[in-house]
């Protein structure tokens, strides 16, 4: 029971992670991202590449998948993005499947359709019994590193100037232009690090997770009900709504696997009627 | 200007922009050409025609109505699945089952278009995708009725109008497909010329003002939502009767995404679209799956992006100006 609690909690950590990005992108910004994860996918194949061709150490590997995430993702939104956030949700939509299906058929052609597994150092294969609880190291790790993580984010976002300037720039573009915020560097600044933690959280989350090219779509729907649920006030929405969804997947899968995701699906659909602008979300926000 | 005389001239203007152009004659002239003249590309043809239906039904929701779904493969699954189980049941004749899917997924669309009434695109689009991935999770775990994974076999319906058997060269079943797109294709134009049409077209475009005139937006919505819903379970319907068989693929996001994607390339709001881009993106997708077979998508991914970037309008806008000759004078 607590081990599945702790299973739940890895995964909506994890979960977290890769969306948070979204989050801003998507909640704060308004753009209909549906290639978000196509940015996890990017960071966990540079990983997978990276350890098991080139031999790179895993955790040498972390870093560099949100770099290259997070580069990939400042071109994209320079290049592209910057000319979608003006036009409507349908081409919004039309324009990410369309980088979705670049991203799956570019991967397969470039590493293969088969799954990936990454090499992971021994010592994360271990499990820890505490009090009766079995605890995988490798769980143990994403928690921690993911936990960091979220609080890092909450800081930067509450405390600091870009967080300011970002929350500013969301709030009232016009006005925080006027305000001498280079409010198209905020967001671009602000895309590269969402889609450097997706590439994160993908490379973290390749071995719970799965990793193949169909990655993106698979995790489309979890990525958009945690931002849905989540609303966008702010990291605490989003956290908690990731790591419930972790848990009750992950509880639904183990005490009612007939039912598979239903429950999840069914759960996001009461929600989004029961509060259409999410369960955290500030009153009269947007 | 009296009353009577504003009524009067709003019915002129009305049945003028209602009226059966050359253009339209014409391409369903070359349907039936198709028909008579191509009898080896019966098969292709047909789920082009049944495709197109179903392009043809997002139509209805998106061009129309104005909701985004990302979903629509639930209405052309529940269709396929309703006709297959039907015919397994002892409902043989393909006409009886046609209507009986429809029935089926109407009620179906009826149901859930209370969940698009409310909230933004966004809310739209995932109620939309879930409805779809729920109805995929129910096909795949109850095998016992559905046949899960393996899909459903063994559907045999029987002759249309109890004279023509399902030929394996697809031959009567593109006749079959054809017809009944033809006549469902007659009674959608006859639906959005109407001055009922015309009141979905007012709320896609504001739906405060429409509802500030009268007219009720959310019935309206519904209407259209189930109308549309029937529609592609009929579509659905056709592709289980004609290929005799179902699978879980009918309720896969690619077929939600990629009947978008012919949509926008076919144009949205004037119903040939869904048609003509079914058999674009057909034609497309041969194109490029006989140079790289295994990587298609990112073609056509990249159509898309580049598409978007390029402006839909400024797409558009080319076959209309070729319609607009094709026809003479501008109306």
């Amino acid at each position: 029971m607590l081990t599945n609690l702790f299973d739940g909690l890895a995964y909506g950590m994890l979960l977290f992670v890769m969306a948070c990005g979204l989050s801003v992108t998507l909640g704060l910004m308004n753009l209909i991202n549906l290639a978000h994860g196509a940015f996890a996918m990017a960071g966990g194949y540079v990983t997978a590449v990276l350890v098991n061709r080139l031999g790179v150490p895993f955790f040498a590997a972390l870093p560099l998948a949100f770099v290259a995430s997070a580069l990939i993702g400042l071109v994209l939104e320079r290049t592209l993005y910057v000319h979608v956030y003006r036009k409507s949700h349908l081409e919004q939509v039309l324009f990410s499947i369309g980088l979705v299906f670049m991203a799956m058929s570019g991967v397969s052609y470039l590493v293969g359709s088969e799954q990936q597994f990454i090499k992971l150092p021994a010592f994360l294969a271990n499990r820890y019994e505490v009090l009766g609880v079995s605890i995988g190291a490798y769980r143990l790790l994403i928690i921690g590193v993911c936990g960091v993580l979220a609080l890092v984010l909450q800081l930067a976002v509450a405390r600091t100037r870009f967080g300011a300037q970002l929350r500013a720039a969301v709030d009232d573009p016009v006005v925080a232009r006027g305000l001498g915020i280079h409010v198209d560097l905020v967001f671009a600044a602000t895309f590269a690090v969402g889609s450097g933690l997706a590439g994160l959280g993908g490379a973290l989350g390749a071995e719970i997770l799965g990793l193949d090219p169909t990655f993106p779509v698979k995790y489309m729907v979890y990525f958009l009900i945690v931002v849905a649920v989540g609303g966008s006030a702010g990291m605490t929405g989003p956290l908690v709504a990731a790591v419930l969804l972790g848990v009750a997947d992950v509880a639904g899968k183990y005490y009612a696997p007939q039912f598979g995701a239903f429950i999840i699906y069914a759960l996001m659909i009461v929600i989004l009627l029961w509060r259409p602008q999410g369960l955290f979300a500030k009153a009269g926000g947007r | 200007m009296s009353r009577a005389e504003n009524i009067a001239l709003a019915a002129a203007s009305l049945r003028k922009v209602s009226a059966v152009r050359a253009a339209e004659i014409a391409f369903w002239l070359a349907a039936l050409a198709a028909f008579a003249l191509l009898p080896d590309q019966a098969l292709l043809l047909s789920e082009v025609t049944i495709t197109g239906l179903f392009a043809l039904s997002l139509d209805l929701v998106l061009g129309y109505g104005g909701i985004v779904s990302l979903g629509h493969a639930a209405f052309f699954g529940a269709g396929a699945y309703a006709a297959g189980l039907l015919t397994k049941m002892g409902v043989t004749d393909p006409l009886l089952g046609l209507a009986l899917s429809a029935a089926a997924t109407a009620l179906l669309g009826f149901v859930t278009s209370f969940l698009v009434l409310r909230g933004s695109d966004l809310t739209r689009i995932m109620v939309t995708l879930a409805v779809a991935v729920l109805l995929k999770e129910i096909a795949n775990r109850i095998p016992g009725i559905t046949g899960g994974a393996d899909g459903l076999q063994g559907v045999a319906p029987g002759p249309v109008l109890g004279i023509w058997e399902f030929d394996i060269f697809g031959q009567v079943g593109f006749g079959y497909s054809l017809a009944v797109t033809f006549v469902l294709f007659l009674i959608a134009r006859r639906f959005v010329v109407s001055p009922f049409g015309w009141s979905i077209r007012a709320v896609k475009e504001n739906q405060l003002r429409t509802s500030a005139i009268g007219i009720p937006v959310s019935r309206r919505l519904i209407v259209v939502y189930t109308l549309a819903a029937a529609y592609a379970g009929t579509a659905g319907a056709l592709l289980a009767q004609t290929t005799q068989f179902v699978s879980l693929d009918v309720l896969e996001f690619h077929r939600s995404a990629n009947l978008m994607l012919m949509l926008v390339i076919g144009g949205t709001g004037y119903l040939y679209g869904g048609l003509i881009g079914a058999l674009l993106f057909k034609l497309v997708q041969d194109a490029i799956a006989n140079i790289t077979p295994e990587y298609w998508e990112f073609w056509i991914g990249l159509l898309l992006v580049i598409l978007v970037l390029i402006g839909r309008d400024r797409i558009e806008a080319i076959p209309r100006a070729l319609l607009r000759r094709l026809r003479g004078a501008t109306p």
